[in-house]
């Protein structure tokens, strides 16, 4: 079994003599006890914050963080309904879901046929290629944010939503290349082979055998792609100036960088934002990790 | 392995590929590469607009002295023309060698160095424990998973203010280490603390990845390895050090990369934990930021050079990265 492990395959394969086997067993039960131990630890440690950050969100008064044993006696949901009724939070959802979705089908359409050329054929100019699209996703936010931001002034694209798309764009775009051609790579060569003896152009055997075969590739660059632009936070908070178009990353911080701090809204705000990404999430990460991790353990 | 001889096979087609007809082979001839670079066009088109042209004009601003008041900008009906000046490389001696250079860039260079080298050892140590403790044959393996992936799957932007109300004088820490008789740190405004605190959170939200990698990573490491070590009598923890780091290479390499690039331009994590608060916790990347958008008037001469000083030891970082992986043989899984 691929997934056993030091201390499985010990117990399995070792079917020697009685006395270490005994030890054997006894130490299986104690390092049985001590991994549960420990991912629990880690366990508790990884749902806390978030656990704590609902529980807030349920106390009704701004400074109940500060004295979290009362909000026991006096949970309430106002402020999911203060949330969804009195603030922008629509305006905000409908903003992030734009300028993500945007930037996932552009980089995603763009990116595909790159990642099929940089996996099948060795160009001249191949390996500077690769190295190009490696370098710009490692761009520090900090080499762009000023170009981009006079750029975008001159075309008026500030406080627009494409501005932002095609600011998200410069990293989604190459990320997604990337990863498409580790995706590529892992299916076999000789069903190009076969689309070409059957007179497929090289368009033809991306379009017609691999882009459908690639699709659980397409669905990880796609997640990324919305992920990345769903939480990004620098661009977001410089680009965007009127508070209906902000991202949520954008409308979360302005309940506390007003003067009146509204932890409470936050908080219920936070958790609403958090239920769906991370259901979301869950529902693909199966997929995830094999497209993450597809290059390296079949490299 | 496999993908060596596939590529040699993808070689082989391209020279003898030319079956249909005489015309396309005389094509296919002239024109051996030309799918390719049709195929690639898009996204060098993307780059060119998007990246390059950005990059070129960002690198002559920092030549420049602009700031918010000498740029061109539109005053409600009024554009106002851009009056700033070339200065040559007068922003990077001032960054690097100026006056008060160590504490507008050294202390914060160091700081960087410190914040990466200290996240990704603990993102890859913690990381690759809860990896082994989950690829064990345990009940509840699967419940472990999921929730230990959480701080990945949750928003970043979301999980920082669950921190800060955490972190907060007289937030919940704080109150738990007084009830233990413990000193109580002004997380959020001294500035050891702070640096803590921003490891700490960033280490909490950086874990699942790799965690999720390399248990990738060692469920692909054949089980017989282990049987045959277990055979010449290999004890544990030479069954750990001979075989699964070894079987772990590749997929370490990629993901401690990934990890210092990503570490390196956190932004997110310092930003909003912070805000402008915290001065001298602040990462080269935010701190270029603030220069840039964090204070009036904007220096937008000088961020855009602290922005391609970044790039230049990133660049530089990957490229001895990258040949100290291929004097060692090894190779970037992604």
């Amino acid at each position: 079994m691929s997934t056993s492990t030091v201390e499985t395959s010990a117990a399995v394969t070792e079917p020697g003599t009685a006395g270490p086997r005994k030890s054997k067993g006894r130490r299986g039960l104690a390092t049985a006890l001590a991994s549960h131990g420990l991912l629990s630890v880690a366990s508790l440690i990884a749902l806390f914050p978030i656990a704590w950050l609902v529980y807030l969100s349920l106390g009704p008064d701004k400074d109940d963080y500060l004295h979290p044993g009362r909000i026991w006696s006096k949970m309430t949901f106002d402020n999911y309904a203060f949330v969804l009724q009195n603030t922008n939070f629509f305006d905000w959802l409908k903003s992030s879901l734009i300028v993500s979705l945007g930037t996932t089908v552009i980089g995603v359409l763009i990116a595909a046929t790159t990642g099929y050329a940089v996996s099948r054929m060795r160009f001249p100019g191949y390996r500077k290629f690769m190295w190009v699209l490696l370098v710009t996703q490692m761009f520090p936010i900090a080499v762009l944010i000023v170009p981009m931001y006079q750029i975008l002034s001159e075309l008026q694209l500030i406080d627009t939503y494409f501005g932002l798309i095609l600011v998200y764009c410069s990293t989604a775009v190459p990320y997604c290349a990337w990863l498409l051609k580790g995706y590529f790579d892992t299916i076999p060569f000789e069903i190009d082979e076969a689309g070409r003896v059957d007179g497929l152009t090289p368009f033809g055997t991306f379009a017609r055998l691999i882009l459908p075969l690639a699709k659980p590739g397409l669905a990880v660059a796609a997640f990324y792609s919305f992920i990345t632009a769903f939480g990004e936070v620098a661009f977001a908070t410089t680009f965007l100036l009127d508070d209906q178009k902000y991202t949520l990353a954008v409308g979360l911080q302005s309940f506390v960088s007003e003067h009146d701090a509204q932890r409470n809204l936050m908080a219920a705000t936070a958790v609403l934002i958090a239920i769906p990404v991370s259901a979301f999430f869950y529902l693909v990460q199966k997929n995830l990790v094999t497209g993450l991790t597809a290059g390296g353990t079949k490299g | 392995m496999t993908v060596a001889i596939d590529r040699a096979t993808g070689k082989r087609r391209g020279d003898r590929a030319p079956r249909p007809g005489l015309g396309q082979r005389l094509k296919h001839g002239y024109h051996k590469h030309w799918y390719a670079y049709a195929m690639i066009a898009p996204v060098i088109v993307v780059l060119g607009v998007l990246v390059l042209y950005p990059l070129a004009y960002g690198f002559y601003l920092t030549l420049t002295d602009a700031n918010s008041l000498n740029t061109a900008r539109t005053i409600g009906v009024n554009e106002i023309e851009a009056t700033y000046k070339f200065i040559g490389l007068d922003n990077y001696a001032d960054i690097l060698f100026g006056e008060t250079a160590y504490d507008r860039f050294w202390s914060h260079f160091i700081w960087t160095i410190v914040w990466t080298v200290a996240c990704v050892a603990l993102h890859y140590t913690i990381g690759l424990g809860l990896a082994l403790l989950l690829n064990q044959k345990l009940r509840g393996r699967t419940f472990y998973r999921l929730i230990l992936v959480l701080p990945w799957a949750v928003p970043t932007f979301v999980t920082v203010f669950g921190w800060r109300f955490m972190l907060a004088d007289g937030g919940l820490i704080n109150s738990m280490l007084e009830t233990l008789h413990l000193p109580t740190p002004l997380w959020l405004e001294d500035t050891f603390w702070q640096r803590f605190a921003a490891i700490m959170v960033n280490t909490w939200c950086g874990v699942p990845f790799m965690m999720v990698s390399l248990l990738g990573g060692l469920q692909s490491i054949d089980s017989s390895l282990y049987e045959a070590a277990e055979m010449d009598g290999a004890n544990a923890w030479q069954r750990f050090r001979f075989v699964t780091l070894p079987g772990l290479r590749s997929v370490s390499s990629t993901v401690v990369l990934l990890g210092i690039i990503w570490t390196f331009n956190q932004f997110a994590i310092i930003f909003l934990l912070f805000g402008d608060t915290a001065p001298d916790a602040q990462i080269l990347v935010t701190w270029a930021y603030y220069l840039g958008f964090g204070q009036q008037p904007r220096d937008f001469a000088q961020s855009a050079a602290y922005g391609i000083l970044l790039l230049a030891i990133l660049i530089v970082f990957t490229s001895f990265y990258r040949r100290w992986l291929n004097r060692n043989e090894q190779q970037l899984a992604i």
